[in-house]
Parts: structure tokens; sequence; C-alpha cells
């Protein structure tokens, strides 16, 4: 049911981008501009790294993670938006890519969205991060960390979830603010992981299956709850709750859920200089539950259906204490160490770092983890140093 | 007759007799000045609202999602411009989703509209300079002559969304411009006894007063916008302060007091808070207060 109506739903998103006329407002002139602010927003973020690990089998499984030991290319990302006409707004982010010596490009986003529907409602379609949670979204030149969290690395993959899809929202007409989202994105491939993608050819011993999009039923559908309260002038909570149902990999009928919970609480008094202090708190959980299919292997065994469950969270907090200077400290818990096998040990791990601005267009990192996992015998100790630029347009800042 | 339309005859005869009341026109600003200037403009008719309060400094304001759903109800809409606001609006407008303050729609108003911006780099220009506005200076609100015209930009906007209380707008904004000008002279005569004066200032947020009023920077606390003073640009400051005179440091409520105390310390030159906005200190209720304070505490301090 909920599938029928979220496909019918991304039909419809379809439907309305091809045709904006029909719900535009009456009345939108082409807005009057310079030449030169014709020219879409522009700008390029380069993200470095230096890594010393204890042990060089360290457990990084991040595509954008400090990943060996000495000097990475975290992420080159340009960055390319506008508005389109008076309906539409276009966003791209395209990375550029050094693995071994061998250059590459990526489609990270590159998607619509919508101005001005009626009854707040937004539809966005392209190429997009699912609205997961609070980090999935999230650029790597924004993260707090110089390194992904584990869990959602763990759940999504080295770079995160997303894909070639539809999403509609609605900001319901509340005395506070709540958002429901709703999205349809294709399931397979490498940024699709816990879906028809896994990173192994197998998944808990099962051979993973071409498995194409036959009806409605094997795209991935995201529902998500976002709500915000303003405590005080200077404390604002943002919530949400997500839930993914999708296809996986392991029969011809075998599907994974993803539910989780996030929180973000942040004070900044209203006479911050330049936007010191400020603290923050952030926390997030999730549950997988991924159903493995009957699988008879070449040896003759026959595994029978079974559902594996595992579950994490991490909780971080920022601490701006000086202008241009924030600290910050996160702590992460999940039931696997090893993304393809979700039947391995406990691991924790925890994290501080100082990060210091030099203005809003720089930043210099340094951070240090410490990694424990259950079928490991010794933790491992991990330093980074991450330096970022930006260049070109100003960057907005969201919330 | 059936209960059923007895109830509804009355439902009718209700509406009817209810006088026809307009739900007022909801405004949200940026900041406050434009709030104040929009609710001179606007008068009975309209409801304002600005996102960012008073003590605040409007670079940097940030994206709340309650923001989002003010916006999202809104009918006008009115930034300030020349990229004060880049860093936050674009999100705000975008959750918003109200097509009715879109840039380029009726209910969007850009405050600089028609105001002849300072300090608009005359070369090429990158981000060495730290952050500067390409597009000029942004602190407009600073002069009262551009508040005229920042009300006249309003009263556009509101006319475009409200047509049936132009004649209103229209009034109000005339009275606005007349009241303006009567309370110009008086500004101006106030600060007349101190032409030519230097002053040091942190941000440079104080151009459009200056010029106005005839006083002259001779040195900024910030060796570039955004940028947090040196050790080296502060001994420069402090040689500049005796050889150009200067008798006070001027200071934005919201920046640490450290820079400035520092100079006062080392050159006897007076730190003065002046609050650059409408609500910033108590008191300063509306525009004209914003000057009267602005005028009064500078010619005190300069005397
Ligand atoms: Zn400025």
């Amino acid at each position: 049911m909920m599938r029928s109506i979220l496909f019918a739903l991304s039909v419809l998103g379809a439907i309305l981008g091809i045709v904006p006329s029909l719900f535009a407002q009456e009345g939108i002139a082409p807005p009057a501009r310079s030449a030169q602010t014709f020219n879409p927003e522009i700008s390029l973020d380069g993200l470095f790294s230096a890594a010393t690990f204890s042990d060089p089998d360290h457990l990084q499984f991040g595509a954008h993670d400090p990943n060996k030991r000495g000097f990475t290319l975290q992420n080159l990302e340009l960055t390319l938006a506008g508005n389109v006409d008076p309906y539409f707004r276009g966003e791209a982010h395209l990375i550029f890519g050094l693995e071994d010596g061998e250059s590459f490009i990526e489609v990270e986003e590159a998607f619509l969205t919508t101005l001005s529907l009626p009854y707040g409602l937004q539809v966005m379609g392209g190429q997009f991060f699912t609205r997961f949670g609070r980090q999935n979204p999230l650029h790597p030149h924004v993260w707090d960390f110089a390194d992904q969290n584990m869990i959602n690395t763990l759940m999504f993959g080295g770079d995160g979830l997303r894909s070639p899809g539809v999403q509609l929202s609605a900001l319901l007409p509340l005395p506070f603010y709540l958002e429901l989202i709703g999205s349809a994105q294709n399931a397979e491939g490498e940024t699709a992981t816990s879906f028809l993608f896994a990173p192994e050819e197998t998944f808990a011993g099962r051979p993973i299956l071409e498995r194409d999009v036959h009806d409605e039923g094997d795209l991935l559908y995201l529902g998500r709850i976002k709500t915000s309260l303003d405590l005080s002038e200077s404390v604002t909570l943002v919530a949400g709750t997500s839930h993914l149902f999708g296809p996986n990999g392991t029969g011809e009928n075998t599907s994974t859920r993803i539910h989780g919970v996030d929180l973000f609480v942040k004070w900044k008094p209203l006479t911050a200089d330049h936007g010191w202090p400020f603290v923050t708190f952030q926390g997030e959980a999730m549950r997988r539950s991924y159903e493995a299919g009957e699988a008879a292997l070449d040896d003759g065994t026959v595994l029978s259906e079974e559902t594996f469950a595992n579950d994490g969270f991490y909780i971080q907090s920022l601490y701006g204490f000086a202008r241009r200077w924030v600290a910050g400290i996160r702590y992460e818990q999940a039931d696997a160490t090893d993304p393809v096998d979700p039947a391995s040990g406990e691991r924790w791990r925890a994290s501080s770092n100082l990060t210091f601005y030099p203005s809003e267009f720089s930043k210099i990192r340094l951070q240090y983890n410490y990694d424990n996992s259950d079928d490991r015998d010794d933790p491992i100790h991990a330093v980074f140093i991450q330096y970022a630029f930006l260049i070109g347009a100003h960057g907005a800042h969201t919330f | 007759m059936r209960p059923i339309f007895l109830f509804a005859s009355f439902l009718l005869t209700l509406q009817i007799a209810r006088p026809v009341e307009a739900a007022p026109v909801n405004v949200v600003t940026t900041t406050e000045d434009l709030a104040a200037i929009a609710k001179e403009v606007g008068g009975e008719r309209v409801e304002v609202e600005s996102l960012a309060k008073g003590v605040q400094d409007p670079h940097f304001i940030e994206a709340k999602p309650s923001f989002m759903l003010k916006l999202s109800r809104a009918d006008l809409f009115v930034q300030v411009g020349l990229e004060l606001e880049q860093a936050w609006v674009g999100p705000l407008l975008l959750g918003g989703r109200n097509g009715k303050i879109q840039s380029g729609a009726p209910g969007f108003v850009d405050a600089s509209r028609g105001i002849t911006a300072l300090e608009v780099p005359a070369e090429p220009i990158d981000r060495s300079a730290g952050d500067v506005h390409l597009q000029g200076n942004p602190h407009i609100w600073l002069d009262p002559m551009n508040g005229k015209q920042i009300a006249r930009n309003i009263a556009e906007g509101l006319k475009r969304v409200d047509p049936k209380g132009a004649a209103e707008y229209d009034r109000n904004l005339a009275d606005f411009s007349t009241r303006i000008d009567a309370a110009l002279s008086r500004w101006q005569e106030r600060m007349k006894p101190f032409e030519g004066a230097k002053v040091i200032t942190y941000h440079n947020s104080w151009p459009y007063f200056l010029k106005r009023f005839g006083l002259v920077a001779a040195g900024y606390i910030e060796p570039k916008p955004g940028i947090p003073s040196s050790t080296s640009h502060m001994r420069e400051v402090i040689a500049l302060i005796p050889r150009e005179q200067v008798k006070v440091i001027l200071m934005e409520p919201y920046f640490s007091d450290q820079a400035p105390k520092f100079l006062a310390e080392k050159t006897g030159a007076k730190v003065v808070p002046l609050p650059p906005s409408v609500s910033a200190s108590a008191g300063i209720n509306d525009y004209f207060d914003l000057f009267d304070l602005l005028t009064n505490r500078l010619a005190e301090a300069l005397r």
C-alpha cells in the first residue's frame, strides 16, 4: 500500500515537473537581474588529508575517508547552482577523485527543485542523496569530522545513499515546523548499498543476483518526518524519523528495511560574534533488517531464508569556544565491523578533533580516533590532519 | 423547514452579515530596519516580522526551520540585498516553498533597488581581499535618504500584493518621506560641528552613515572584511590614530570589544558602541529613534 502511494506520488511529481506552468502561481515575472548574476553560482571545494594508523589494516570504509597512511584527496567537488526559471532551481555537484593515481569524475548530485508549488509542496527530481537522517545528505566538505560515521558507512556504503529518483515533500500549515518527505529512487548501483548492491559478490554466504526493476516494488522508498522547535531564541531543536524500504539482491523477492531517528540541538546566543560561540549536539540511531533469500550453493549446501538485523548509533557534540575555533567529540557504536557481513562483532569508536577556520572559506582540522573492534586484539589509533578550501560562490549555510 | 436547512441559512446569514475584514498583509523582512520601514509604509494594513533581531549581525543569521515556516506564510518578503544575506536567505526561500515571494515574484522586494551602492569594486577582485561584497557595501539603511528609497521599494511591493491598499500606502510613504526630510535636517544640524572628523570603525558597516553626516573612516579594526585583526594591523592602526587625530572607535555591539579596548588603551581614543539597527538596544523602537541615538551618541563622543 505504502509503496503504491509513493509510486503514485512519484509519477505525480514527474508530471508536475513536466508541466510546471499549470501549477505555477499567477503573475510570476521572470526575475529581473543584472547580466552578471545570470551566471550560475559556481564553487569548488577541495578536501585533503594526511593520515596515519597504528595498524595499516584499519577499518575506514568510507570512500571519502582518509583511508590510507599518507595523503588522500578526500573530495574535490564542483558545484553549479542557480534558478532555472521562475519554477525551478537547479543544482549539480560533480566529484573529481583520484584513486591509485587514476583520476575519475562522479555525478554526486544533480537535481531540480520546484520553487512555487501550492500547499507547501515541493518536488525534487534527478540524482540526489536520500534525505535519510542528518548525515547522509551532507557533502564531505561540510562534515564535522574528518571521516564518515561508522553507522552511516555500514548502512549506506562508502559514498552514502544516493540514486536517481524523485522526492515529494510538504511543509504542513501548523504552528510549528513539520515536514513530510517521501521519495522513490533506483535501488541499484554502488550508491545503494544494503539494497540491490552489496559491496562484495555475496551477502551472508548468498550470491548477489542481477535484479532488474520489474515493477514499482523494485524501487527504493523513503518516508521521513522532520520537525523543529525553537526552545528559546538561542536554542533550536530538529528531530526526525526516517524509514527506508527497498529490494535487496539475495533473492527475487527479498527486501531490506532501515529505520532511523535523529536529533540535533544547537545553542548560539543572538549576539554571537561572527557565529561564535556555539554548542551543538547531534545523534542518530539506525536499525536495519536485511532479509536474505534462500540460496542453493555450488557445493550442495542450501541456505534457508533468514533475516539479519543490526543497529548502531553515533552521538557527537561540537563546541565553538572561540572565534574561528571548534572542538568536537564523537562516540559511535555498531554491532558489525564489516559492511559485508553483519554477523561479525561489536565495534565502538571514540573521536575528538579541533578545527581552525582561517575564514569561512578554509579550514584545518586535527582528529584522533580510538577504534575498538571485538574481532581485533588491539584497538586502532588513527590521526588525521585535514585541510579544505572553497573558491567561488559563497556557500549557503543550512541549519 | 428541516433543521439542516435552517442551520445552513443561519450560517449563510452570518457570512453575509459579517463586515468584510481583510486579513492583514503578512510581511517578513530579513532585518529590523526593513521591518521598521515596512511598518511606516504598511500602517494598519500589514503585519510585519523580522527574521534577524536587531542585536544580531545580519551577515550571520541561522537558516532555522522556523524561519522557513514564516516565509511559507508571507505575502511579501523584503531583503536588504547586495549580498548581505547571501549566506542564509537562499536556503530559507527554497525551504519556504512560497511561490509568492521567490526572487522575481510580485511578493519579493530587494530593498537596495534604485540605491547607488558605495564601494563597488572598480577592478576585478578576489577573496584575498576578505569577504567583500562584489555588488557594493550592503549597509545601505544607515543613510536616512536611502531609507526613503527603501520605503519606496516596499510601497511598490505592497501595492503589487495588495492593490486595494495602494492609496493608503502612497499616503504613508509620502508622510514617511516628509518626516525623514524634517528629521534629517535636525540630525545634520547636530552633526555639523564635527564635519570632517575621522573615526575608526570595526567592520566596514558605516560608509553610508559617515558620508551622509560628513565623517571619514580613517581605518578599520578588521584588516579586511570578515578577517580578524592581527598584531601588525593593530600596530598600523595605533600609529594612525594620533596621526589622523581620531577621537573615537566605533563598534557594533555584537563584535568582541577586545581589540577596540586595546586600541583605546594604547591611544586614548574613546570606544563608542553604536547599534547599527532598530531594536538593537533599548529605546530604538523605530527608524527615527535609530538616527536620534546614533547622532546623539556620536555628537557627545566627538565633542
Ligand atoms: Zn558587511
